[in-house]
């Protein structure tokens, strides 16, 4: 929480925007280490629906997380046109299964606005708030919630 | 650096120093009675001492002191060195390690072991009997090696007598020069004043000359005197300023001397005198406008015109320097160096301090054949490279897939590549190999601890110490080894009276080998004791409900019993085996390792253990097979055989299980893509591969996978590092087609297999 708070009151920040099916999603572009094309995983055994595998990242071993599945939506059917994004949290990388990247977004805090307060477990757990750009919703990823390490349910 | 990094130093050192005086003392012990070797075990022990007293490590000092004293009269061969003093020695240099473990990891040691030892010690030293803990020397007379307290002297020793009645002497750390430089039969020692004027400039000589020319005579040390060097603005180029107070060391005599300022003679003021013996000389004397400083020959020299002189000047100081370079080269090494040098630049020794110097850097030249290296950085190359492997292997691949010719020269250029990668994986990993040595010696210590316990005694012989392997795997070779040496003495080898009555010598032997064998290390320990009694341990089976009352076995399948879990045969149970976790713990351990251990005894002969283990961890012979259109490597340490099962052989057993017959045995039939998941029904097992393994239990599992791709050396890549350990899994690996695979967890396979879950806690037994 901590670290929420500081970046929270820090002025102009970069987000990275994508789209997973109809909707559109952000991280913090200092947690993006790049962005690549898919390529097919080698799946795991007994993990998670939204773990598709692991990927060889230049002699690295990278997990795969669908992050449609992970989110609670439709699980994708990666595409070549889908993209991974590499991002690291801490010491640990992982790459995310988005849709397209549409966006690099440039705001200030002052854009963010908190997670609207509904019920669902999802907003509690991976929305961090929601920006409103050009008449769009894009809501933004807390990404330590998405990696796995910090899920039980990872097991 | 700071004191920490020093202190650090100072503790590797010591731990080679402890390895040189242990590896010493067993010498001796085998009747090596070489002075030089009692030389280098005393001068571990001083070295150690002299270290020690630096960082103020009293307990570590005032232990090694008496150590040292004891040495001291077997090196002045006051006491022979017998087994019995050898055996005190051994222990002594047992309980010095422990107190320099215990001076870097805190901790405490025996106290009553270490002070018993001070009076064997010390009695040993006397000649006397084994005192009473009383009458312990109440203070030692100053060794006859230890020199006087000198101020320089940088060893803060407390002068309180401690409770082991022992008053420490101060000490100086150029005792091993003192020693040295009596050792030369004195020589007439000259004082030369050499006073050029600016016309012997003029005339073409050149002081520089006429110095190295003087310092072929002898031993030499030159004070320049500057005084008279006048303010830059006030100088001229071409007059003389410098003047020389030159103190030589020869047997050549004055008209020598002379004759090196020949053709100079006219240009200079030149006063040569001979000092009587003691006298000191002026160069050296504390009141001299300078302090003598080391001065180094070798930049005098020019190598191009005078390539002999260069050699003969040097083979001059090494010879006439000689124990001055012992000494010199032994310090070298340690820390304390810098400490000697400067106290004995402070007091201005007559030995020239530029022989020592010269004999220090030929000393580093012949030590820089090793460095020290962070072991991070060792790993990390060894990532690069293995990631290099990875993308060449890539390369291949997608050269000969777009190939259509296939004789372009880019053919030969990628075999080129392939090979050398190959040898720079190979150069890499050899920098993490490190000789058994270590273990082995560390072993040489249980054997004695355990004989000392037991009333046994045991001789351990070691074979092949210097056999390379990676230090992961030797760190974890100390402990099953450890466990089997104890099994060996402890449970192996008869008491003496019992040896005696078979008409064996009454001296057990273990022997330790270790080889490399078609790329793997095979570690042997055999004891010429009892062997395995097959009956007991059979009987002990049954008692346990390891095997069935009837059950019809060969000798080596009763051999490989002690390797189960909660078996112990011995009568009764010691602190130091025979608690029953010895023998499945070191299989379990070496199977960790990615090794197998085999046992194979004759009853009234002894046994041998045989361990196989893999020279290094990071990378794992795998065979590569196919299960559900997916890749998986299995380790091939853990597979027995390969067969192609038919229907005839394939029975069902219940309601989901099958066995596969093998030679008439029923083995359970596993389908690894099912316990994976992978797929959802059970495959065929007649369209595909048997893996027969062997796990950790000790049972026999088939493992069905759809098809075997071949065999192949694998880069080992954690799993962990970016997401958790999964089940089933024991790592990843990467291909050659830049794809992932997966390594099998063989034992958590069969385990599964057994009924139990695959669960997160699951060992990575089959990688480590």
């Amino acid at each position: 929480m901590t670290t929420l708070v500081a970046t929270m009151t820090g002025s102009a920040r970069e987000l990275i925007a994508f789209r997973i099916g109809d909707q559109e999603f952000c991280v913090d572009i200092m947690s993006v280490r790049e962005i690549r094309g898919w390529t097919p995983a080698t799946p795991m055994p007994h993990t998670p629906r939204y773990m598709l595998g692991v990927i060889n990242l230049r002699g690295a071993v990278l997990p795969i997380i669908d992050l449609a599945a992970r989110l609670g939506m439709k699980p994708a059917e990666p595409t070549v046109r889908h993209v991974i994004i590499v991002a690291q949290s801490g010491q640990t990388i992982v790459g995310l299964l988005v849709e397209a990247v549409s966006d690099i977004l440039s705001v200030t805090n002052d854009n963010i606005q908190p997670t609207p307060d509904v019920s669902s477990d999802f907003e509690r757990t991976f929305a961090r708030g929601v920006l409103a750009i050009e008449k769009r919703m894009i809501c933004l990823i807390e990404l330590d919630a998405v990696f796995p390490h910090t899920e039980s349910e990872a097991a | 650096m700071d004191m920490n990094e020093i202190k650090e130093i100072f503790f590797q050192e010591c731990e080679e120093q402890l390895a040189e005086l242990e590896s010493g003392l067993l010498r001796l012990n085998d009747g090596d009675r070489d002075p030089e070797t009692v030389n280098a075990v005393f001068r571990a022990v001083h070295s150690i001492k002299g270290g020690a007293g630096a960082f103020g490590l009293d307990d570590l000092v005032s232990f090694a002191h008496v150590f040292e004293t004891t040495l001291d009269c077997v090196r002045s061969n006051k006491l022979e060195p017998t087994q019995e003093v050898l055996k005190v020695m051994l222990k002594s240099a047992d309980v010095l390690a422990d107190l320099t473990n215990c001076a870097r990891d805190g901790g405490s040691v025996d106290e009553a072991r270490s002070k018993q030892l001070i009076r064997e010690l010390e009695a040993l030293a006397h000649g006397t009997p084994l005192p009473g803990a009383s009458e312990a020397p109440a203070a030692k007379p100053a060794p006859a090696k230890a020199a006087p307290a000198k101020p320089a002297a940088p060893a803060p020793v407390a002068a309180a007598p401690n409770d082991q009645g022992f008053v420490p002497v101060a000490f100086s750390f150029d005792d091993f020069g003192d020693e040295a430089e009596a050792e030369p039969a004195p020589m007439p020692t000259f004082e030369i004043s050499f006073k050029p004027n600016a016309d012997l400039y003029r005339k073409g000589n050149e002081a520089t000359l006429l110095l190295r020319d003087l310092s072929r005579l002898g031993e030499m040390s030159i004070l320049c005197d500057m005084d008279s060097l006048p303010p830059l603005e006030a100088m001229n180029p071409e007059d003389a300023y410098f003047f020389w107070k030159i103190s030589l060391r020869t047997d050549k005599g004055e008209d020598a001397i002379r004759s090196v300022f020949e053709f100079a003679e006219w240009d200079c003021e030149l006063e040569v005198a001979e000092l009587a013996e003691g006298e000191q000389s002026v160069a050296v004397d504390g009141e001299a406008p300078m302090q003598a400083v080391p001065f180094d020959l070798s930049i005098l020299d020019d190598e191009q015109e005078h390539p002999l002189g260069v050699v003969e000047e040097e083979e001059q100081i090494a010879a006439g320097e000689r124990e001055a370079a012992a000494n010199a080269l032994e310090t070298a090494s340690n820390v304390l160096n810098l400490a000697s040098a400067a106290a004995k630049a402070a007091e201005a020794k007559q030995a020239p301090a530029s022989a020592a110097n010269a004999a220090s850097a030929q000393q580093a030249a012949a030590a820089g054949q090793t460095i020290r290296v962070d072991l991070d950085r060792v790993d990390r190359l060894i990532n690069l490279v293995g990631e290099l492997v990875i993308n060449q292997a890539m390369l291949s691949q997608s050269v000969i897939e777009n190939d259509t010719n296939g004789t372009s020269s880019i053919n030969m250029g990628l075999e080129e590549l392939q090979q050398l990668t190959r040898e720079i994986q190979d150069s890499v990993m050899a920098i993490r190999a490190q000789p058994v040595k270590p273990v082995f010696q560390r072993m040489a210590r249980t054997v004695r601890e355990i004989a000392d316990i037991t009333g046994k005694s045991v001789r351990l012989i070691t074979e092949g110490e210097n056999t390379e392997v990676d230090k992961t795997v030797i760190d974890k070779l100390a402990e099953p080894l450890t466990h089997m040496i104890r099994n060996a003495v402890d449970h192996g080898l008869e008491m003496p009276e019992k040896r005696v009555a078979l008409g064996k010598n009454p001296e057990g032997t273990v022997r330790l080998t270790a080889k490399h064998r078609s790329g793997r290390i095979i570690i042997e320990l055999a004891d010429d004791g009892a062997g395995i009694n097959r009956e007991r341990v059979r009987q002990k089976a049954i008692d346990n409900d390891l095997i069935a009352a009837d059950a019809n076995l060969s000798d080596e399948e009763i051999d490989n019993l002690i390797f189960h879990a909660g078996f112990s045969t011995a009568e009764k149970v010691s602190d130091l085996s025979g608690r029953g976790v010895g023998m499945d713990v070191v299989k379990r351990s070496i199977q960790a390792l990615g090794g197998r251990i085999n046992i194979s005894s004759k009853p009234g002969q002894g046994s041998v253990f045989t361990m196989s283990l893999p020279l290094t961890l990071a990378v794992l012979d795998g065979m590569v097979v196919t299960v559900a259109s997916q890749t998986l490597v299995v380790p091939l340490t853990a597979i027995v055989e390969t067969l192609q099962p038919d229907a005839a052989s394939i029975h069902s057993f219940g309601a989901t299980q099958r066995l596969i017959s093998i030679r008439n045995s029923f083995c359970p039939l596993v389908d690894v893509g099912r316990i994976l998941n992978f797929r959802a029904t059970q495959a065929n097992p007649v369209e595909g591969v048997a893996l027969l393994v062997e796990s950790e239990g000790g049972g026999q599992r088939a493992l069905m996978v759809d098809a075997i791709q071949g065999q192949r050396q694998v880069v080992i890549k954690s799993l962990e590092a970016n997401y958790t350990h999964v089940p089933g899994i024991a790592a990843a690996t990467i291909l050659g087609d830049g794809r992932v695979a997966l390594i099998l967890d063989v034992d958590a396979v069969v385990a599964a297999s057994r009924g139990q879950p695959l669960k997160l806690e699951s060992a990575l037994a089959a990688v480590g």
